[in-house]
């Protein structure tokens, strides 16, 4: 008989308490028990940035956490920022400027973005350059990710 | 690739982690910050028994001023609380300067201090800057407890001389007497990985000459290399560009025997080596000098 | 051209749905009852198999079966090639071997399936894997080129006798006489590799075998839905109607994911129609590595005669290239070498020689560049080589030779991979290249700039190189565009997508045919069950062949609106205009039907219709170009260089791109920059690593490096002409490789420079610091 651990946590707003093997991954976790498909797997060891979610409000990679090790904890992915009919400015920014092209990336990317644009209201292009160091993008070459970065900043700031 | 399966422990205070590692002894392993060592076991490289949790033990995370003026750091402080502490700031530059190349901010939150030094990776840069800042590391385990300093702690690469049934608890920092200056640098070829050559340096100046100096290399053998051509050349001595020249030469030439891997050969190693150890001693000294 | 649509900058239609999560990708389904597969893989490179027990395995808890070779009994076969022998060439050798769906007998690769285990989780799966004991006898690798092609007595192919996978001469003028006139001729030997494509998303198969129904669905991360529906029904000896393919989102293709006949596709049919069960198999990022498909070396013998002043008389190359295992993918990417090592430049006399060998590696297929980017690499090298030789700038020898707009349409003499003659359709290579120079000032560099660095113990270096990219080859696409009853617009094709902006770019294209707002219309890419015909996306040809045909299929829905519309309305033809979504009479504004309106009238449910109309306001067409058209452009690079570590730092990155006619503004950016980016990674970043026993060193984002955001240069300054092809009415070219062809010459050029008071000559592509320091210690002596 394969031991479950309770799981009892907060995803998005909304709490969940699920039974699973101690092994499994938070990513696989939230993607196929709580069928949040938003968050998407590259590497599973932690360096594309694909699976990073906000775990207590900060970005971390969800393939480096055990699901079982969530619980007690609040989590946030991309699902709660917008819709297709409502975007986040941050959203808003990424299509205006073109700042996803196959978009697998993409969610790690907001989540990794929604703190920072928090704590740093005003960025210049190198420090939004250095903020999105930790995700790899394949299709965009990072140019127009940037672009979007100041873009969503001057859009928040103004408080659309 | 998925974890093989293990048994799992969330123990929420320290007893209670002590008593399930002497329970578990050889099958038995910390879980720190994980970023490690999940990685590793998403290779299926890493194939643990059994987890003991520390996340749940909140007694692990703290950065206490000790009484020397140095600090003490729970092993469970998350890298990024480190990076960031305003007492950190104070007393230790080193730390903030060494943290920026650690990873990415996304792996510095859940990587903790006591964790990356207790896995003892040769291309990790805290088990370097623990051996550079020769921190004294309390290991304990049920009923017991020692301490140990880094460079004894760190044998071999993910090798320390931690025990299955112990656990790394504490790592405690002595405040740097005055005119000491520090650095760190490294060579990596791509943002936020690994490093093909790092170097670590603290300088004390008494006056004009160089009290004592701890120069660490890594990144180019199975453990943090503490040098000790510095401390011949240097300790005692005015530390002129020519000096620092000869502590470069001796490290890239005598101190150091480099792999050639698919990055880096072991010559280029040493020329990296050989421009790093110069720089960096400069850049402390300049700091050194500065006030400290 | 351009039109409210056509020519604009426009907003991705997708992007909403992919920035909220809600766009469905391969591992996004689920389905009742779904099984998950594993594959064992080799860790061998090359070995007999003794002994494959699965005998405990299948005992596992949780695992519902597992299967080796023998279990599939004469379903096992080698696959089908993908793309036609080269025997359109004059007197090409070529032994096709072709990829076998997994293992049997022997291993020829590291990372080559063996068994596959059918559990209820994937972990599960993994951990029945574990089980499964294997006993071989190892054999020595075969990994170098050179001596593998001479080398008989190990073979990759027991039965064929060599290691030969192919020879392929071909000819243009007579170099050998061309040389005779020369002043200089320089010859050197060069490794130049490409690398893998490491898309975000790694491959996933779904497959659903419905008993009742008898019909198979598949979703996959295909680029080429078709190609595998064909395959499969043929396997299964199934109707290509019982077989219908979807293609989700997909997180980048770049090239692997055109290849077919692999042990997903052909194994998980079979078993999901076995065990009646549907069946989810995702690779992971290791086994993207090891066993999809990539690109790798090639050693190249070029040999250039030229006259004193810089004139091209002829080229020469004689080049090894690195099939794998096995060469299911004929000879597509070498063929790509030969034409583009000549086709920028004036080169009478052109003798190329492919000397294709297997190895103990994996499949290589094309990704982004496509076997481009390694001509274009031999042939800047070896002018660089002979600037050097001659004494004379690098800019200038390029200019001396670089082909102009008169010189068009221009017959190469070279049959390319789409074993046609090459013609070089249109274009000003050497306008394409004296923008860039402008661009970079590279005047002022070289007089200005770089003296001034050096005088302060800086090392600057540029480069400049020229670059073609062939494109948008046939054989042919196509789609339907649909008029809805409810005024909508939608279009399907069998081409599928990676996150190029098909949905968008399409679109506008429909939107400013049938002038209707573009939010209106939807376009299908990749789904078998709606459009049937196509062959897949590959070659950058995607703009040009389906924007052709959804252009074609748009001006006969037109005719067919304007047709039915005069007969409902009441006035002539030439009478009825489309009004935004809706079709009106000229100076009569009250009379007017909406496009639903009139597609419901275009399909009577009662009555008699005119022989000879079709229902609907729905056409298709199909669009097959002559040859492909051929893009073109040229690239600066700055760099500095730190004297001490070897690191460069891009200082600035000029690039200027010809595509003709530009459908998307916007998207033409991404495309350039994300390839740019993928050309740095080849440059100077990635290698995919064997060593000599044929192990993969860089199976993991650890070793397999990739520039991140601050690795990137800070813009990529781009340039743009625009020559109209002549080969199709909207006057495109393709242009999604681009990017990633020239910035690999144009660093090792830079670098050079960087260094030039030593002779540094590199002869390698794949850069890295350490590299640089061994090939300048080596020139300093």
């Amino acid at each position: 008989m394969t031991k479950l651990f309770p799981v009892s946590l907060k995803v998005n707003g909304k709490d969940y308490e699920r039974e699973v093997e101690a092994r499994m991954l938070l990513s696989d976790f939230l993607r196929h028990e709580l069928g949040l498909m938003g968050t998407h797997v590259g590497c599973e060891h932690g360096i594309c940035g694909a699976c990073t979610i906000l775990f207590d409000g900060e970005a971390v990679r969800s393939c480096l956490i055990f699901a079982v090790q969530a619980s007690g904890h609040e989590i946030r992915t991309v699902e709660s920022l917008g819709t297709p009919e409502n975007l986040h400015p941050l959203q808003q920014a990424f299509t205006e400027k073109h700042a996803l092209q196959c978009g697998f990336c993409t969610p790690g990317f907001l989540m990794t973005l929604v703190p920072f644009l928090e704590e740093n209201p005003n960025p210049t292009e190198e420090e939004a350059r250095e903020a999105i160091d930790g995700n790899i993008c394949r299709c965009t070459g990072y140019e127009k990710i940037v672009e979007a970065v100041q873009d969503a900043a001057a859009k928040m700031s103004q408080g659309k | 690739m998925k974890p093989v399966k293990f048994d799992y422990y969330a123990p929420t205070n320290v007893p209670e982690a002590l008593e399930t590692l002497a329970e578990l002894g050889y099958d038995g392993k910390v879980l720190a910050g994980g970023q490690s060592l999940i990685a590793a076991m998403n290779f299926r490289m890493a194939r643990p028994a059994a987890l003991v949790d520390l996340n749940g033990v909140p007694e692990l995370s703290y950065i206490k001023p000790n009484s020397d003026g140095g600090l003490a750091i729970g092993t469970m402080t998350r890298v990024s609380t480190v990076e960031h502490d305003p007492e950190v700031a104070k007393r230790f530059p080193l730390l903030l300067e060494v943290a920026k190349f650690i990873a990415h901010p996304q792996i510095r939150r859940r990587g903790t201090f006591g964790g990356a030094i207790a896995h003892a990776d040769p291309a990790g840069q805290l088990p370097s800057i623990a051996v550079v800042m020769d921190a004294n590391v309390l290991i304990r385990g049920k009923g017991k407890e020692r301490w140990v300093k880094a460079p004894e702690l760190i044998i071999g690469p993910f090798m320390t001389t931690i025990e299955p049934d112990e656990m790394l608890a504490e790592v405690v920092l002595s405040a740097n007497p005055a005119h000491t200056g520090s650095n760190y640098m490294q060579v990596s070829r791509q943002s936020g990985g690994y490093a093909q050559a790092a170097v670590a340096s603290v300088v004390t100046l008494d006056g004009e000459k160089v009290k004592t100096i701890r120069l660490v290399l890594m990144g180019i053998g199975e453990a943090p290399i503490l040098s000790q051509k510095a401390i011949e050349i240097l300790v005692g001595e005015i530390p002129t560009p020519d000096a620092l020249k000869a502590v470069a030469e001796a490290c890239a030439t005598s101190e150091i025997d480099p792999a050639t891997d698919i990055h880096a050969t072991a010559d280029y190693r040493r020329t990296l080596v050989r421009a790093l150890v110069a720089r960096s001693l400069t850049e402390s000294i300049k700091r050194a000098k500065k006030g400290g | 051209m351009t039109g409210k649509y056509f020519g604009q900058p426009i907003k991705r239609l997708e992007d909403k749905f992919l920035l909220t999560g809600n766009a469905k990708f391969i591992d996004d389904i689920e389905i009742p009852g779904l099984l998950h597969a594993a594959f064992m893989r080799s860790d061998f490179a090359h070995a007999i198999i003794k002994k494959l027990d699965v005998t405990e395995a299948r005992k596992h808890p949780g695992v519902v079966a597992v299967y080796t070779a023998e279990d599939f009994g004469d379903y096992w076969k080698p696959g089908p090639l993908q793309v036609p022998p080269p025997f359109a060439i004059k007197d090409a050798q070529f032994n096709a071997r072709t990829l076998v769906p997994i293992a049997k007998d022997k291993i020829r690769f590291s990372g080559e399936p063996l068994a596959v285990v059918i559990a209820e989780s994937r972990y599960i799966a993994e951990d029945a894997i574990e089980d499964i004991i294997l006993d071989v006898e190892m054999l020595p690798a075969v990994c170098d080129l050179e001596k593998a092609w001479e080398d008989k007595s190990v073979l990759v192919h027991d039965d064929l006798g060599t290691n030969m996978a192919a020879l392929v001469k071909q000819e243009a003028g007579n170099y050998e006489e061309s040389k005779k006139k020369a002043d200089v001729v320089i010859s050197k030997r060069m490794l130049i590799e490409h690398v893998a494509a490491a898309a975000m998303e790694n491959r996933g198969f779904v497959v659903n075998w419905d008993e009742r129904n008898q019909e198979l669905t598949v979703w996959a991360t295909t680029q080429s839905p078709l190609t595998i529906r064909g395959s499969m029904a043929r396997g299964l000896g199934l109707a290509e109607s019982q077989v219908h393919v979807i293609t989700p989102f997909i997180g980048g293709g770049f090239g692997p994911k055109v290849m077919s006949s692999q042990a997903d596709d052909v194994l998980l049919p079979w078993i999901s129609r076995q065990l009646k069960r549907p069946i989810k198999w995702l690779e992971d990022r290791r086994e993207n590595f090891l066993a999809t498909t990539s690109e790798r070396d090639q050693i190249h013998h070029c040999e250039i005669a030229l006259k004193k002043d810089g004139t091209i008389l002829g080229f020469k190359d004689v080049f090894y290239h690195n099939t794998g295992a096995y060469d299911s993918y004929g000879m597509t990417v070498p063929l790509n070498t030969q034409t583009h090592t000549i086709s920028n430049y004036r080169v009478p006399n052109y003798s190329t020689e492919i000397r294709m060998v297997f190895t103990n590696q994996m499949v290589v297929t094309p990704v982004r560049g496509a076997g481009r980017s390694e001509g274009v690499q031999a042939m800047e090298r070896m002018m660089d080589f002979a600037a050097r030789k001659l004494g004379m700038d690098p800019a200038d020898i390029r200019r001396k030779n670089l082909l102009t707009a008169k010189e068009f349409p221009l017959k190469t003499g070279i049959l390319g991979q789409d074993f046609v003659e090459g013609v070089l359709d249109s274009g000003d290579y050497l306008d394409n290249f004296e923008k860039c120079l402008k661009m970079v000032d590279y005047d002022k560099f070289r007089k200005e700039i770089q003296p001034k660095a050096r005088k302060e113990g800086k090392r600057l270096g540029i480069g400049v190189v020229a670059f073609t990219e062939g494109t948008a080859v046939g054989p042919y696409e196509g789609c339907r565009i649909t008029v809805s009853t409810n005024g909508k617009v939608s279009m399907a094709t069998g081409y599928s997508s990676q996150g190029q902006g098909h949905f968008t770019v399409f679109a506008q294209i429909i939107a400013d045919a049938l002038n209707v707002n573009i939010d209106d219309v939807k376009v299908i890419t990749g789904d078998t069950g709606h459009f049937a015909w196509g062959a897949g996306t590959f070659a950058s040809r995607g703009a040009t062949l389906v924007g052709t045909a959804t252009y074609l299929a748009a001006q006969k829905v037109r005719a067919k609106i304007f047709a039915t519309a005069s007969k409902v309305l009441g006035v002539p033809e030439d009478q009825v205009e489309l009004c935004t979504g809706s079709v009106c009479v000229k100076g009569q504004p009250e009379k007017s039907i909406t496009l639903g309106d009139l597609a419901s009238r275009a399909n009577p449910m009662r009555g008699v219709v005119e022989p000879g109309v079709e229902p609907g306001l729905e056409a298709t067409a199909y669009y097959g170009p002559p040859h492909g058209a051929t893009g073109s452009g040229a690239c600066a690079i700055i760099l500095s260089v730190d004297s001490e570590t070897y690191k460069p730092k891009i200082e600035r990155f000029v690039i200027v791109h010809d595509c003709g006619e530009v459908i998307n503004p916007l998207l033409l950016e991404g495309q350039i920059q994300g390839g740019v980016s993928m050309g740095i990674g080849n440059a100077f970043y990635e290698k995919l690593a064997y060593d000599e026993n044929g192990q993969m060193m860089t199976a993991s984002f650890m070793d397999y490096l990739m520039p991140q955001a601050t690795d990137m240069p800070k813009r990529i300054e781009m340039g743009h002409n625009h020559t109209k092809s002549p080969l199709n009415p909207l006057g495109i070219k393709g242009v999604g490789e681009a990017g990633a062809l020239p910035p690999g010459p144009a660093f090792a050029q830079a670098l050079e420079d960087a260094f030039s008071e030593y002779p540094v000559e590199f002869l390698e592509s794949n850069l890295n610091p350490s590299l640089v320091y061994e090939y300048v210690k080596k020139a300093r002596g």
